[in-house]
């Protein structure tokens, strides 16, 4: 569906996107992991074809974004970071005047409204103004207007960002429903959870470039162990502990408030800590996930 | 035979049946959904501020016209024939009416689709080019100005302002002035990016509105003032109108026409390319 060979993308000179090499296959979900200012949004913004590249080769269905624009974009469905729905329309207005947008018939469009309010569980709220739906629902109607040119392949840009976590849920549901019916789903996120849920596979992405591509199991098994423990002995002696116990595990990470530990068998390692009459404050064994993985390859200092 | 004609167009249809016309990537021939969207909004949008703007000049008639028309008498027109000055000053007004029409649609209501409502920036995430947006707004606006115009027409029949049967004529040439005005609004507003510079075309409407010939005739300038203002839009907008509704029409007119064509391509261009630079970079 999606194939980009040497992928760059520079503004001015800053090279927000630097060489990237990936394909997304038809009916799989794609992730595109990173921190802030990793590239991932610019992206997302060339595969949309509204954005020209400025190296490399893209192609999407078999056609080039930078000459054929129009047409590709009408393949596609994009759910953007922010909800820029129309606020001076209503609910149902928001999804007809966006059908209508790509051409398609009042006829056809009638219909598929109705089909796309039910989607979204919008049906009730079909005529309020678009400005007074929560937050939740603001995000399911932008999917829903995603739909209405039946897209091959949806884009969202981080889907879940701002919502509480009943609304999470029910979007993820959606987003499963859409895989369901062969949809491609190409998705950003900083989520580890809602990678690991919806992604069939990603790659993760930091200054522009690629760290990693796998399944999110397959990046846990490559770049973090099975487990994780986590011990704390209070801010002032990690760093001594860890000296002592730094033959445990794969490796240890020291962090101002707990020592990791990556290991295969996380309770044996806690078990040698208590032999060698280290007490731990508080200890926790957990198996490792994405967010482990994502540390480990963009680093922990802050992105603003 | 209905079963077939069942048979929808998907987008994607749609899409690629203009793909080996030249333009392709800015224009889908679609500038009639922009209008629709409007339609739509205005259905639910506040009618006491569209007719705000009407009102207006119907005030600078009642006051100027009959106001102080009644001191001055009456005054001479382009041709030397004698006018009352209420039927002076109205073709002005007639001409302001349309301006100020398509520069409210095609100034702030531009700009906040623009930078707060996001609305080009998701029109052209779908298969709609930057043209098909700019000549949608554009029609907006001037659809706006026309009407304005027309009601402005319908006030000044009654009161005996329309003496000739040329005055039909202003009606098409407010929708010259219309679609002038709304195209150079919004490619000029395209390039603003604050509401500090946004202040600055009000700052210029204004003295050009009092200034442009509207209530006296231009004479009583020094001719290096005449020179100045017969540059600004409004001028020629005046002009054009005040021949049409006074009957003195000649060849001469042709250059206000231009002035306006010049002004309507002039302003879909850099709209489009304004527009193209911002979304489709």
């Amino acid at each position: 569906m999606i194939i980009a060979r040497g992928l760059t993308k520079v503004y001015g000179d800053f090279t927000a996107v630097d060489g990237i090499d990936f394909e997304v296959r038809k009916g799989e979900a794609f992730g595109l992991l990173g921190p802030n200012g990793a590239g991932k949004s610019t992206t997302m913004k060339m595969i949309a074809s509204v954005s020209k590249r400025t190296g490399g080769e893209l192609t999407i269905l078999g056609l080039d974004p930078n000459k054929r624009g129009p047409e590709i974009r009408a393949h596609l469905g994009v759910v953007p970071q922010q909800d820029n729905l129309d606020r001076e329309l209503k609910v149902h207005e928001n999804l007809f005047s966006y059908g209508r947008f790509f051409g398609l018939s009042r006829k056809f469009l009638k219909n598929k409204v109705e089909e796309l309010l039910e989607f979204a569980q919008l049906t009730e709220k079909r005529n309020s103004k678009a400005e007074e739906l929560s937050g939740g629902m603001k995000r399911r109607l932008t999917i829903a207007r995603g739909l209405v040119n039946e897209p091959e392949i949806l884009m969202l840009d981080e889907p879940t960002t701002g919502l509480d976590p009943q609304a999470r849920h029910i979007l993820w549901d959606r987003l499963f429903r859409l895989k369901e019916q062969g949809v491609t789903l190409v998705i950003t996120t900083h989520y580890m959870d809602e990678a690991e849920q919806l992604c069939d596979r990603l790659i993760v992405m930091d200054k522009g470039k690629i760290m990693a591509e796998g399944s999110p199991a397959d990046l846990i098994k490559r770049y973090a162990s099975k487990e994780v423990l986590e011990v704390r002995f209070g801010s002032s002696k990690n760093q001594e502990v860890a000296e002592q116990i730094s033959h445990l595990g794969h490796r240890t990470e020291v962090l101002p408030d707990r020592i990791l530990i990556y290991s295969e068998n996380g309770e044996e390692d806690l078990q040698a800590i208590l032999k060698m009459g280290l007490e731990p404050v508080t200890s926790l064994v957990r198996r490792s996930s994405l967010e482990d993985v994502f540390l480990r390859l963009t680093g922990r200092t802050l992105v603003e | 035979m209905s079963m077939i004609n069942l048979a929808v167009d998907s987008a994607v249809a749609i899409a690629e049946r203009r793909r080996n016309r030249p333009g392709r990537s800015i224009y889908s021939g679609r500038a009639r959904v922009a209008l629709e969207r409007n339609f739509m909004a205005f259905r639910s949008s506040n009618w006491i501020i569209v007719l705000s703007g009407f009102v207006e000049p119907l005030f600078y008639l009642l006051a100027f016209g009959f106001g102080i028309g009644k001191l001055i008498g009456g005054v001479t027109d382009g041709d030397g024939h004698p006018v009352q000055y209420a039927a002076y000053i109205a073709p002005a007004l007639l001409a302001t009416s349309a301006m100020n029409g398509a520069i409210y649609d095609s100034t702030w209501n531009v700009f906040f689709k623009m930078h707060f409502a996001k609305l080009y920036e998701t029109m052209l995430a779908t298969s709609l080019g930057p043209l098909d947006v700019a000549i949608g707004e554009i029609g907006w606006a001037l659809l706006r100005g026309l009407i304005y115009a027309i009601g402005f027409m319908a006030v000044m029949a009654p009161l005996g302002l329309i003496p000739s049967w040329w005055a039909l004529m202003a009606i098409p040439g407010a929708v010259l002035i219309a679609f002038g005005f709304a195209s150079f609004g919004m490619a000029i507003t395209s390039y603003l990016k604050t509401f500090h510079q946004m202040n600055w075309i009000n700052f210029f409407m204004l003295p050009m509105f009092l200034f442009s010939g509207t209530f006296y005739p231009l004479s009583i300038y020094p001719q290096w003032i005449q020179s100045i203002i017969q540059a600004m839009p409004l001028w020629h907008a005046i002009q054009l109108e005040r021949a049409f509704m006074l009957g003195n029409v000649s060849w001469g007119l042709l250059v206000h026409v231009l002035y306006f064509a010049v002004m309507i391509i002039a302003g879909l261009i850099f709209t489009t390319r304004r527009l193209t630079a911002l979304f489709i970079k």
